[in-house]
């Protein structure tokens, strides 16, 4: 009883369990268990055979956390920053540590300039975004969406109402804005 | 080649992208021959990490066949069939010398505070991921092991995040001979979780989500108690009268950044994006755990500051533990489990969703329709 010193008694016993449970407690001991002791230095190096890697070449305009002492030696070369997205990210990076809240609010504003300008470019380059199969929820009629949502308990159904909103609203936002920007190109030229 | 692209929140489509190439001399180019979507894309796929960059390819969960190998590796060769930790990490540095390979200070420029993931937006490397018919795979001497022969493909898949993660997890509890474990959130990584708790000797597991379908799975597969937290007040209360009011030993976050029952939590985070994740279910693990228990934290949140109540932890003298899971250090014995049929990770396999048709997939599994427990996403090619 937790108002006096035992621990309450377990509704059932370890042998219970070990019949019941195919492999109770194999890892009872912590020396089995993979992830013990937390940190020391281990032999393996899991097939590594360096001290420290060869460097990948290009990452001269790499963009980097100031709380790095160097540009590691490995990087992802996805999505390189540009254009004005581009212009905010390399600010959150040159600017502010992880440690400061404005280096990831820049980000998210990268985040949004980004998804927003690419739904101009695409319209552009004639492969415009589709709401229907980019949303996924074409599925919905073969995936029971009633169904499985309704008179099931679950908790989510009190805001999903706001899922098409949340979804639909920049849908509505970015077509607004990529058709004055086409117009505006083609009055342009 | 196909792959998924991100266009921003919500939005994903199928692009036709250049064959990846070998960018290091310890690359390899993988032709992925199984992938899965996790719960942490759908963080990305709602827009809620920072520096997620419209035309990555996600997916961190993939299996494959090596397609091309760089200069310098050793240890794989073209045609071998690889399972790809969702880790990228380099072998030898300060944490991968001392197995957190999660934490690998040599492949992320972006950031820090985080490893590099396969996938996982700009804030996690800036790497493509696999659902994709081929990715670039860093450190191929080091990250990717070979399918062992008697390994089913669809348990390897799993081996490569959910599984293994669900194991760390529970590794993280300090799980002693009969403690209670309570794990919030039945999907993949808590289901695997509390089924990796009995082999650590656990006495009593429950599991809680709001998701009937989810906790029928915890029952059948985890042999674990379930409590539907949408049928009560206060879950809480509930989980102390469970436990003679003296609260569990352990408890799991399995939720995360989306953790849903705090209205305000969930739409702040989820929805508006004000604050790095919804601390619903790391509040209720820090309130429903005993005093001197241990808070596992497998839930992924953003880099943004979430509102967790420390002066609960602190005055309850808990031990918080957390981190993203060092995949290959589980391998091994996990393996030996798998063997052994203690742990079956397929049995969560509910879908397998063509390459093509993968932005249906994701609203699926958003929207948890279908009884929809584990995606998985078949290239074309393959
Ligand atoms: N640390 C790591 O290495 C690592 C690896 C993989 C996944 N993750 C994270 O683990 C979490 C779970 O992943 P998954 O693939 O199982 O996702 P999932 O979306 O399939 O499952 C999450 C479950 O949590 C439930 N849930 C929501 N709010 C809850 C609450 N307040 N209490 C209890 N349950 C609640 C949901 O209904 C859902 O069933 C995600 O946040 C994911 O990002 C972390
Ligand atoms: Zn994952
Ligand atoms: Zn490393």
């Amino acid at each position: 009883m937790t108002y006096t010193a035992e621990k309450p008694d377990p509704a059932e016993s370890s042998e219970q369990l070990r019949a019941r449970i195919p492999g109770w407690g194999v890892d009872l001991d912590p020396k089995d268990r993979p992830s013990f002791p937390r940190e020391q230095l281990i032999e393996d190096r899991t097939g590594a055979h360096w001290d420290f890697p060869e460097r990948q070449a290009g990452g001269e305009r790499r963009e980097r956390s100031i709380e790095h002492g160097m540009l590691p030696p490995v990087f992802g070369t996805v999505a390189p920053l540009h254009g004005v997205s581009g212009v905010l990210r390399r600010l959150a990076y040159r600017k502010y540590s992880e440690a400061h809240t404005l280096h990831w609010l820049l980000l998210v504003a990268g985040d949004r300039v980004d998804s927003l300008g690419s739904s101009v470019t695409s319209v552009l380059r004639g492969k415009p975004d589709n709401p229907l199969t980019e949303t996924g929820i074409l599925i919905e009629p073969r995936a029971h969406g009633l169904s499985s949502r309704l008179g099931r308990n679950r908790v989510d159904v009190k805001h999903q109402w706001m899922d098409p909103l949340i979804v639909g609203t920049p849908w509505v936002l970015r077509a607004g804005v990529v058709y004055l920007a086409v117009r505006g190109l083609r009055r342009g030229r | 080649m196909q792959a998924m692209v991100y266009r921003g929140p919500y939005r994903i489509r199928v692009e036709e992208k250049d064959i990846p190439r070998i960018e290091h001399p310890n690359d390899a180019i993988i032709r992925v021959t199984l992938a899965a979507i996790c719960g942490s894309d759908l963080h990305l796929y709602h827009g809620m990490l920072p520096d997620t960059r419209v035309g990555t390819t996600f997916g961190h969960e993939f299996i494959g066949v090596v397609h091309e190998v760089g200069s310098s590796v050793q240890n794989l060769k073209v045609g071998d069939r690889v399972m790809v930790p969702f880790n990228i990490f380099c072998g030898t540095c300060f944490y991968c010398a001392r197995g957190l390979y999660s934490n690998c200070h040599n492949v992320n420029p972006n950031a820090t505070a985080v490893g590099a993931i396969y996938g996982y937006s700009h804030t996690a490397g800036g790497y493509d991921g696999g659902q994709a018919e081929y990715v670039r795979v860093p450190f191929a001497d080091v990250g990717p092991a070979l399918i062992p022969d008697w390994m089913a493909d669809e348990d390897a898949v799993l081996l490569t995040d959910a599984t293994a993660t669900g194991y760390f997890g529970a590794q993280l509890g300090d799980i002693a001979e009969g403690d209670t474990v309570v794990v919030f959130g039945a999907g993949p990584v808590g289901l695997s979780a509390a089924l990796s708790s009995w082999l650590m000797g656990a006495g009593r597991v429950i599991v809680i989500d709001h998701l009937d379908y989810r906790l029928e799975k915890a029952r059948t597969m985890a042999h674990a108690e379930t409590c539907n937290f949408g049928e009560y007040d206060d879950i809480v209360v509930h989980l102390k009268r469970l436990t003679d009011h003296l609260g569990a030993d352990v408890a799991i976050d399995a939720a995360g950044a989306e953790a849903d029952g705090g209205f305000l939590q969930h739409i702040s985070s989820s929805k508006l994006k004000l604050q790095g994740g919804s601390p619903v279910a790391v509040n209720w693990a820090i309130d429903s755990v005993r005093k001197g228990g241990t808070v596992s934290i497998m839930g992924a949140y953003g880099p943004l500051f979430s509102q967790v109540k420390l002066g609960d932890a602190v005055n309850k003298g808990l031990t918080l533990r957390m981190n993203q899971c060092p995949v290959k250090r589980q391998w091994p014995r996990l393996f030996e489990h798998v063997k052994n049929g203690y742990i079956r990770p397929s049995d969560m396999v509910t879908h397998r969703i063509p390459l093509e048709h993968i932005a249906e997939g994701y609203h699926m599994f958003s929207a948890k329709l279908d009884g929809c427990i584990k995606p998985l996403i078949v290239p074309s090619a393959s």
